[in-house]
């Protein structure tokens, strides 16, 4: 199989099926359509990545038009890492999702689940595309699809949600469309390897400095970097719990990739940092965010909200990595990327899963939970350790790599802020388990039972992925070292 | 002699505790089943650590690598004396421990008796692992299992206090921990590139400036909460809000063990005896060591709840180890293994016995304890042995770790150091042997409850009589202990 004719299906299957979605009746036909597109995706992705491992960068030109006329796909190993790692995540997110949206979306499943396949196209496309511009175009389409699915919730707030979302997202998509014309202005192209090229000579340039400045504040937003979050916890909270899962473990961890993807490859990592003191600022708002996310998450009373703001705070350990600008700080960003996608996932799908069955998300309806839901509630604690950083759980891998790079880095004060920070994790989980189990169920709460095994399952393969990549950490911690490596534009193999 | 024992790998004498307690876990709802796999777990956990026994007496412990976590760090076992002796002793009195724990359950009216006894199993497969560990990173990992899997034991009953004490707890363990002892780690890591245990210790003065060892130091002995060195001990009487099962095996054995075991390691095997005399904080961290071991004592005699007062005196009795450790001379650091070992049987008679007198009698303070002797002979008789062996008393075996201690300190020129075990020997006869003169001597306070008292059920009676007989087989079988350690000190 030529793996290179194959790859641009990974973004075209779900961007195909989505108006095809929208044609099928009833309940059951759309939701196979979606499971069978990202299930196919996902394969494509497992093959591009293994391709992309063991023998360099793979480039498409769509319609032959080679660059810079056309649109080339440029995939090599941290985008495949990430395609692997949002493929995977849609793939269990439906196969999970489906009882909880017949519960919260009754009609027009339809449209819901072709919105979905629109944002999924979309975040796959700007991960896999090497052209700014189509950068853009699929941001565009990922982020009005998730305005909508947003909107979906069943609570009356999930509209001004979106409404919110949609306000702060288009400001930081004007902001990237701004930063690209700039670029286009002073090089003339919209391909990102030539632009790589170009861009050293016009390093002086008031104009191309604007442009980066434009667009590292235009992803900033998407990905809720501190203080530019605001968005977030509202949109995470009201969505249906299908899309605040998947939108937790995928859409962030895509705007990161794609932040990197411009300040490290586009713009070379020490222009990034001459033109701007990029490292400073971006260390300074993550270690803001892990501090502040977690500090807001410990008084929250709606347990979809906290995890929100324990997104921002999470959000912040992989700005930290990349602020560092080291192969082993990328590596430690990317690792916490797909990690926190498994360790997040895991979480907001117990969260589901609890508002599938008892119909709210507020703690105080939740003592006593664990004796009652005793699969789902260990579930969610076990993925709760993974967050807090417990051996053997990914969450462990990602600290020590994290750690590691600010010894590397000599940065040993940033160790102790992060030490700091991550207990701030233990006080908001830990305070999560005394709740399900230490405490009494009031008399008076209604009759609960345990979610069925289609719910269950999925759940429990995403804890049991958190505990294996804890292990077994070739895939994750190889991945994300090639990754950094390809981001950085250090040669393969060439790890200092 | 142990020879037609099966010797199998490492990691399926870790994992027999965990297979128990999923077990347990699932058998929860039925009474019969799940007392069935509570009983039957400890057995072939227990063959099986006695298998490992004939290797490491013959210098060649199993070892096992498992997965390279990351590149050049593996997770993997190797068994070495030390660690064998800390899985002798925890699987022996978990054999002991199981009766008692369900017949202290059943009669004391607890539920989620089959949470209990799950984590109750996690946490003694987690001190199998800390004790075949083959890195720090290994101990870690165990370490901190044994941390979560310990909680929701001290939270058991569920009421305000002993959330508050559970949260006490984890959160102190937790922030040592994460707080200090990993970061030690990468660094360490970082800075030699392995964290295999090695006998002469991977560090030395090429590695690292005097200022980085001295800090790796204090943040290993002070990371490793388990061990209880002020001012990190509030952990430990914070954990006494447990039911007494969880006091006797796991804050008077598993858990504080493998605090001290892990100081042990750490100073034996990742700094070297050599190499931390050299160290600036070395004399701070001895003295700390000692401070503790005095204070605590001090603590100990004011408290009138008989379990907090045990707690003191279990804070009081790891310093002794790390003390030990610290002196850095082989027979000290025998000695501190030794006391583990003695320290161990001793103290969980102790709680047994203070488990058993409140089953029996409803008491649970010193003063009230006038004139019980006459009801609960076999009880006082046992706490009155116990009491000796944490004393340091013949015919006991705490006798001989303590006699180690003593002339490892002298041998070292720690003259202070040798004062100071003296001065706190006393201080434990101070407060370990009042219970029991007021229970045989005194008349008692209280006729109507005395009256009322009776032994503690068979279930319980049993162990703590195994236990307390088991100091005086100590006393004679010491020289065996001995032998076993020698080796591990270069």
């Amino acid at each position: 199989m030529n793996v290179t004719e194959w790859m641009p299906f990974i973004v075209l299957i779900p961007l195909i099926a989505g108006p095809i979605c929208i044609l099928l009746p009833g309940q059951r036909l759309p939701w196979l359509l979606a499971m069978l597109s990202a299930a196919s995706a996902l394969i494509i992705a497992g093959f591009t990545f293994a391709e992309v491992i063991t023998n360099g960068t793979l480039r498409y030109a769509f319609g032959n038009w080679q660059p810079p006329i056309g649109i080339e796909y440029r995939v090599d190993a941290a985008n495949a890492f990430v395609a692997l790692l949002i493929t995977g995540m849609a793939s269990i997110m439906l196969a999970w999702g489906k009882p909880t949206v017949d519960v919260e979306i009754p009609e027009r499943q339809s449209s819901f689940y072709a919105l979905f396949l629109l944002a999924f196209a979309g975040l796959l496309g700007i991960t896999l595309t090497g052209d700014i511009f189509n950068v853009f175009v699929f941001l565009e389409i990922s982020s009005l699809a998730t305005y909508a699915l947003i909107a979906h919730g069943q609570d009356r707030r999930a509209l001004v949600a979106a409404f919110r979302y949609l306000m702060m997202g288009t400001v930081g998509a004007t902001f990237l469309l701004i930063g690209i014309g700039f670029l286009y202005i002073m090089t003339g192209t919209l391909n990102m390897m030539e632009l790589a090229e170009r861009l050293p000579a016009l390093a002086d340039s008031r104009a191309t400095q604007v442009g980066l400045a434009f667009i590292v504040v235009g992803f900033s937003i998407k990905l809720a970097l501190f203080p530019m979050h605001h968005w977030l916890p509202n949109a995470y909270t009201y969505a249906p719990s299908l899309v605040t899962a998947f939108l937790a473990a995928t859409a962030t961890k895509v705007a990161l990739y794609v932040l990197l993807r411009f300040v490290f490859t586009v713009f070379a990592p020490d222009y990034s940092d001459a033109a701007m003191p990029l490292a400073i600022a971006f260390a300074v708002l993550a270690i803001a965010g892990m501090f502040a996310g977690s500090w807001i998450a410990i008084f929250q009373k709606n347990l979809k909200r906290l995890l929100a703001y324990s997104s921002v705070a999470q959000v912040g350990y992989m700005v930290l990595g990349a602020s560092f600008v080291t192969v082993v700080g990328v590596t430690a960003s990317f690792l916490h990327l797909f990690n926190h996608g498994l360790i997040k996932g895991a979480l907001f799908m117990a969260a589901g899963i609890v508002f599938h069955q008892i119909g709210s998300a507020r703690l105080e309806d939740m003592r006593g939970l664990g004796r009652v839901m005793p699969w789902t509630l260990t579930g969610f604690a076990l993925a709760g350790l993974s967050l807090i950083g417990i051996p053997p759980t990914v969450g462990f891998v990602s600290k020590w790599y994290l750690i590691s790079a600010a010894i590397d880095a000599g940065q040993t004060w940033i160790v102790v802020l992060i030490l700091i920070s991550s207990l701030l994790a233990v006080v908001y989980i830990a305070k999560l388990i005394e709740l399900f189990w230490m405490q009494p169920r009031p008399a008076d709460s209604p009759v609960v039972q345990e979610a069925s095994p289609a719910l269950l399952i999925p759940l429990w393969l995403m804890v049991f992925a958190n505990f294996y990549f804890g292990i077994d950490t070739r895939l994750t911690v190889g991945g994300a070292t090639a990754a950094a490596q390809a981001i950085l534009g250090v040669p393969v193999g060439g790890l200092p | 002699m142990l020879d037609w024992i099966p010797t199998v790998s490492p990691l399926s004498v870790v994992l027999i505790p965990f297979i128990g307690a999923a077990l347990i876990a699932l058998a929860a709802s039925r009474p019969f089943l799940r007392d069935l796999f509570c009983w039957l777990t400890p057995i072939p956990f227990f063959i099986a650590v006695l298998g490992q026994l004939p290797n490491v007496l013959a210098g060649a412990g199993g070892t096992q690598a498992l997965v390279a976590l990351l590149p050049g760090l593996e997770i993997g076992f190797a068994i070495k004396p030390l660690g064998m002796m800390f899985a002798l002793l925890a699987s022996t009195l978990w054999l002991l421990a199981t009766p008692y724990a369900l017949g202290y359950l059943k009669h004391a009216g607890h539920s989620n008796i089959g949470r209990f006894m799950a984590c109750y199993a996690i946490a003694l497969g987690a001190a199998a692992g800390i004790a075949f560990s083959e890195n720090l990173l290994t101990l870690y990992i165990f370490y901190e299992i044994l941390s979560i899997s310990t909680y929701p034991l001290v939270a058991h009953s569920g009421d305000k206090t002993s959330r508050d004490g559970a949260r006490t707890y984890i959160a102190l363990l937790l922030v040592t921990s994460v707080g200090l002892m990993l970061p030690a780690m990468v660094w360490i890591w970082q800075a030699t590139g392995t964290l295999s245990f090695t006998s002469g210790g991977i560090l030395s003065g090429e590695m690292l400036s005097p200022a980085a060892g001295a800090l790796l130091l204090v943040l290993l002995l002070f990371g490793i909460g388990k061990a209880a060195l002020m001012p990190f001990h509030r952990w430990l009487p914070a954990a006494m809000v447990a039911p007494t099962p969880v006091s006797a095996l796991l804050h008077a054995v598993a858990v504080v063990k493998a605090g001290v075991f892990s100081v042990l390691t750490v100073v034996l095997y990742i700094f070297g005896l050599d190499y931390i005399v050299t160290l600036a904080t070395h004399p701070f961290m001895l003295y700390l060591a000692v401070f503790t071991m005095l204070a605590a004592s001090l603590v100990a005699i004011q408290q009138d709840n008989l379990k907090a007062r045990l707690a003191y005196s279990t804070v009081s009795q790891l310093a002794y180890i790390v003390t030990g450790a610290l002196l850095a001379v082989d027979l000290a650091a025998i000695g501190g293994g030794m006391h583990m070992l003695m320290h161990g049987f001793g103290k969980i008679t102790l709680f047994f016995c203070a488990g058993a007198i409140y089953l029996g009698s409803g008491i649970k303070t010193i003063s009230a304890m006038d004139g019980l002797g006459r009801r609960m002979p076999v009880t006082m008789i046992a706490f009155f042995i116990g009491a000796l062996c944490v004393i340091g008393l013949p015919p006991t075996g705490g006798f001989w770790s303590k006699l180690y201690l003593v002339t490892g300190a002298w041998s070292a020129g720690h003259y202070v150091v040798v004062g100071a075990f003296m001065l706190s020997t006393l201080l434990n006869i101070g407060y370990l042997l009042p219970p029991v003169m007021r229970a045989f001597l005194k008349p008692p306070a209280d006729e109507q409850k005395i009256a009322k008292a009776k032994e503690a059920p068979l279930l319980c009676l049993i162990p703590l009589s195994l236990t307390a007989l088991g100091t005086i087989v100590l006393f004679f079988a010491a020289g065996a202990a001995f032998n076993l350690l020698s080796p591990a000190i270069p």
